[in-house]
């Protein structure tokens, strides 16, 4: 009996050694908590947590490649056994839809750009300028880039001749 | 949305290549609307060469590209650019304003402000100023 406990008493304290020098020398979750949250500067939404020495990263980004790089970072953190990745891939909202100009004002200045450019008659309707007639490559394109900066919806040269 | 980006993708990787800043993409109803500001005169005219590639003779209708040039700031050297007439100088925003004074075609004349992105306010060397549409002024680089 006293043998039985004296064994157990020695098991107990060697258990205990060998947890404190399994302990020393691995970083503790605090430690790799801050130096994964140094290593995600670079990609920003993202945060970690970390539980025994497992990283488990969450937040949002634009893109895959992003999510990937949080990922990679923290994986070579120094103390990390692994890396768990919840991040989600939200794409940034489209593009604002373009501004098109206002029949009203974009009538006059059609009219008074296309009276430079004989042959060529124009419509506008609904924001879309629509070009008829003949004109000379050269001067078309001289006239298409004039009627595109009157930030129009759409112009419609489809009733054009190109010579 | 894809296909048309698809399309002119040789047209919007330039003009990120060139560094057309305030650079804008969108579409609306089948259009693809191309915005942005050139660093200078070439590059908006290479950026209109390769939509011309693309689309010979622009007669698609799928794009509208608004691309104003840098270099045109206030106390800039404009070059008046005419198919061979004068430009009307007018006192005013508007064709339907009096008319000031006149450039001649080749005319260098000074740029003192933009009212719009059509009317730019100008100067000539003689003294007269008022109003000119700026598609027919080109910055002096």
């Amino acid at each position: 009996m006293t043998m039985k406990l004296k064994l157990l008493s020695t098991l107990i304290l060697s258990m205990g050694i060998l947890f404190m020098v399994s302990c020393k020398g691995k970083p503790k979750d605090a430690d790799i908590q801050a130096a994964v949250t140094t290593a995600l500067q670079s990609t920003p939404g993202v945060s970690a947590d970390v539980k025994d020495g497992v990283v488990t990263l969450s937040g949002a980004v634009a893109t895959e490649a992003d999510k990937d790089a949080a990922a990679a970072a923290a994986k070579v953190t120094q103390g990390v056994k692994s890396v768990v990745n919840n991040v989600t891939v939200t794409p940034p909202p489209p593009p604002p839809a373009p501004e098109v100009t206002a029949d009203d004002a974009l009538k006059t200045s059609v009219a008074a750009i296309v009276k430079d450019f004989p042959g060529i008659q124009a419509d506008v309707k609904d924001g879309v300028i629509t070009i008829t007639g003949e004109q000379k490559a050269d001067r078309w394109k001289k006239l298409k880039m004039a009627l595109d900066a009157l930030k129009p919806k759409k112009v419609d040269a489809s009733g054009l001749k190109v010579k | 949305m894809a296909a048309l980006q698809d399309k002119y993708k040789e047209l919007i990787d330039a003009a990120t290549a060139t560094g057309t800043s305030d650079l804008k993409v969108s579409e609306l109803d089948g259009v693809l609307h191309i915005d942005g500001v050139a660093p200078s005169g070439a590059v908006k005219d290479q950026l209109w060469d390769i939509y011309g590639k693309i689309d010979p003779n622009f007669l698609t209708g799928d794009v509208v590209m608004n691309i104003n040039v840098a270099t045109a700031v206030e106390g800039a050297k404009l070059k008046v650019i005419t198919e061979s007439s004068n430009l009307n100088i007018r006192k005013g925003p508007g064709t339907d304003q009096p008319i000031a004074g006149k450039a001649a075609h080749g005319e260098i004349v000074s740029l003192i402000s933009k009212q719009s992105d059509q009317w730019w306010l100008i100067r000539t060397d003689g003294g007269a100023e008022g109003y000119a549409y700026a598609q027919y002024l080109q910055p002096v680089e």
